[in-house]
């Protein structure tokens, strides 16, 4: 619908980009091609190697056939380009450091200025580079790491290599395999016994080639007793070729460890997402996935939990906007291996237009978790007549002492609510908004401010015109 | 005409059934009305049309505003106007907690985003004044609310949006006597030259509490007679059956 398109770009206000020409950029997916991205990093010759596997493994693995269509993006595998090197000098230490042109985007983007805002510390990726990342001083004395994930894999090897692609292996699906590939960008997170890291690690990154595949890879290891808080917002700007984004997130949250990660994604609606986060949770550990899904054409992404030790818990909050022209699968997965674990999955999804939002979610608990307990909640908010939802929860459950709920709800955008806000002399857009606003009240309120903020006034925009 | 609501020869259906046949009714400001009537008369439908419900259609007539022609405004036009319905079935809004709520509604309400100390005075005023608890602010909008809760928190809004016109729909019906006290209790407290009720109700029991200054009759889909206070008292010892024999008769 090429009105509805025209709406989108009018309404997103970072699609904008930036003349930086790349040093260095390859397109099409070769062994020729990896080698060349190991290369240019100045890999080990380990890493060459799993990426060259990584990449046989991607060509071995069917396309996922059970989610959304992606016959599309299979054509066109070659078309992308896989790495992207922008002009600078790589990772830098200090803000003065980082290029005015690339500055001028976050500026454009809204995002604050990283010295003057409490953060911990800013990762900003631009292209597959980290131009940007600091740490500060206070996370250096406690021996924090928050660093690029290529800096991880150069000064921190040993406990870079004890990691990697353990809680996702390039087997696990074929866009992991790809991923692990082509990986580039990500952060690279480590966090000693007993530390707590009080305010969030930040990220931001956005992608800003046509044709572009982005494919960072984040290790965040939480080591015992440890807590973390690690937040990713992704913003995207509008193109007219095909986008691919293909991530791996791996989280270890040792015993007694507490850990979260926050994730907004708004990406441009042609793009494909299909994103694998899985933490693994060791005895008494916590860990929450917190994520957002507004933007892209289709996105498949299942936030995993792995409840290995026993008592170890955990919790995924979710949200899927899908408008015309969207098709977000997304859901959540609580494995329960060890007893006395607990997981509670909350789901809200809204369809706008001709959208579409899936849930797809697993419970699955092992013999050896007596007393597992978990709960699922999804519930779907349909704004127009021809808005879409469908529902997949799967439960393995082979334990008899488990205990296990879901309850799902599908409700319609009422007019007699947007009547009563009306009444009081809200606008109906504005009463619209405010619905949506609440339906999704019980997991924005889990969310850092400024991104609630932000992402009410997506819902905001998104829900301008959208009824009467 | 200035300072009144007035509804002129209303003609209104729903579903293709005619409801209201012809509606005459003046409101002036400063002065509280009772709307009575039959189960059926068209009393919530008059109420539920004066707020903008789209639900039904206006096929002949008006409905002026301090003089102003605002039949075909949106809903939310109105209230901005100072038009204030109280609904007989108050709306759940799950998520959306009251005191939010009441902000982005006084913010339309005053044109431009409340001064705090003001929006807070206004609370907690309105909640003394109907021995509430502040504890119902953080609440989500009707949603688990109790039936008189549900009244009691449209005369809350009623209160904090100060509207010049306020349609009270059945706001008694399912309230128990100290509630009723209460509720009007709050709307006694708006009486004033800048404040009018229409107080549409069954019984003449709250008509006890919040004594109306005229009070009209409707039946079928008009207002059949007009009167005072006293109409009421005879409608609540007669019924409404001579009525409905001198309306035929005439």
């Amino acid at each position: 619908m090429p009105e509805d398109l025209k709406h989108i770009a009018d309404d997103y206000r970072w699609g904008f980009r930036d003349e930086i020409e790349p040093e260095l950029a390859l397109k099409g997916l070769t062994p020729e091609t990896v080698k060349k991205i190991s290369e240019a990093k100045g890999e080990p010759a380990w890493m060459t190697e799993f990426r060259l596997k990584a990449l046989e493994t991607f060509f071995k693995l069917p396309m996922p056939k059970w989610g959304p269509d992606l016959s599309e993006l299979e054509k066109k595998f070659d078309e992308f380009y896989y790495y992207v090197k922008p002009p600078s000098r790589g990772p830098v230490e200090s803000w003065d450091e980082v290029p005015e042109e690339i500055k001028k985007t976050y500026e454009r983007l809204g995002i604050p200025e990283a010295e003057q805002k409490v953060l911990a510390g800013v990762g900003a990726q631009y292209d597959s580079e980290v131009v940007y990342h600091k740490v500060k001083e206070e996370l250096e004395r406690l021996g924090v790491v928050f660093v690029s994930i290529e800096e991880g894999l150069k000064e921190h090897e040993e406990l870079f290599k004890r990691y990697f692609a353990k809680i996702v292996p390039p087997t696990d699906n074929k866009f992991a395999a790809l991923n692990s590939a082509v990986w580039s960008g990500g952060s690279f997170v480590y966090v000693p016994p007993g530390v707590e890291v009080e305010v969030p690690l930040q990220a931001y990154f956005r992608v800003n080639t046509a044709g572009f595949g982005q494919f960072e890879r984040t290790l965040i290891i939480v080591d015992e007793g440890a807590k973390v808080h690690y937040i990713e917002g992704c913003t995207a700007p509008l193109y007219t070729t095909e986008a691919l984004h293909t991530g791996v997130i791996e989280i270890y949250v040792h015993k007694n460890a507490h850990s979260r990660y926050t994730t907004i994604q708004n990406w441009p609606t042609n793009m494909y997402n299909l994103v694998t986060q899985r933490a693994v949770v060791e005895e008494g550990g916590y860990h929450m996935w917190l994520d957002g899904n507004l933007g892209s054409k289709v996105t498949m992404k299942y936030p995993s939990s792995i409840l290995k030790g026993r008592g170890a818990r955990s919790e995924v909050l979710s949200i899927a906007f899908a408008k015309t022209g969207q098709h977000l699968d997304t859901g959540a997965k609580l494995i329960h291996q060890a007893p006395d674990t607990s997981g509670r999955i909350v789901s809200k999804s809204i369809s706008k237009g001709e959208g579409r939002a899936s849930y797809r979610g697993l419970v699955k608990v092992s013999p050896r978790a007596d007393r597992a307990k978990a709960n699922v909640e999804c519930d779907a908010l349909l704004i127009d007549p021809e808005s879409k939802t469908d529902t997949y929860p799967y439960m393995e459950i082979e334990n008899e002492t488990a205990q296990i709920g879901h309850e799902a709800t599908v409700s319609r955008l009422a007019d007699d609510q947007i009547f009563y806000l009306q009444t009081r002399g809200l606008p109906e857009d504005e009463a619209a908004a405010l619905i949506v606003r609440g339906f999704l009240e019980p997991v924005t309120k889990e969310l850092p401010l400024e991104f609630a903020v932000e992402l009410n006034r997506l819902i905001e925009l998104e829900m301008e015109g959208s009824v009467g | 005409m200035a300072n009144r609501l007035e509804i002129q020869d209303l003609w209104v259906s729903h579903e293709g059934k005619t409801i209201l046949k012809g509606v005459n009714l003046a409101l002036p400001l400063g002065e509280v009305h009772a709307l009575m009537g039959p189960n059926g008369a068209g009393k919530s439908t008059l109420g539920k049309v004066i707020a903008g419900d789209p639900n039904y259609r206006v096929e002949k007539g008006r409905i002026l505003l301090d003089g102003e022609d605002i039949t075909e405004l949106a809903p939310d036009e109105r209230a901005r106007k100072g038009l204030f319905l109280a609904f007989q079935y108050p709306v759940e809004v799950p998520g959306v907690q009251v005191a939010n709520f009441l902000r982005l509604a006084l913010r339309e309400r005053l044109g431009e985003e409340p001064r705090i100390a003001e929006f807070y005075a206004r609370l907690k005023e309105a909640i003394e004044l109907l021995d509430w608890d502040e504890s119902v602010l953080s609440r989500y909008l009707n949603e688990g609310f109790s039936g008189g809760e549900k009244k009691k928190n449209e005369i809350l809004q009623l209160l904090v949006l100060r509207p010049r016109y306020a349609i009270l729909d059945e706001t008694d019906s399912g309230l128990d006597i100290d509630a009723l006290k209460v509720v009007a209790r709050g709307v006694n407290s708006m009486r004033g030259p800048e404040f009018s009720a229409l107080v549409i109700t069954h019984y003449q029991r709250l008509l006890n509490y919040i004594v109306p200054d005229v009070v009209h009759v409707m039946m079928d889909g008009r207002v059949v007679k007009t009167g005072g206070p006293e109409l009421a008292l005879e409608l609540e010892r007669r019924g409404y059956d001579w009525l409905k024999e001198e309306v035929a008769g005439a």
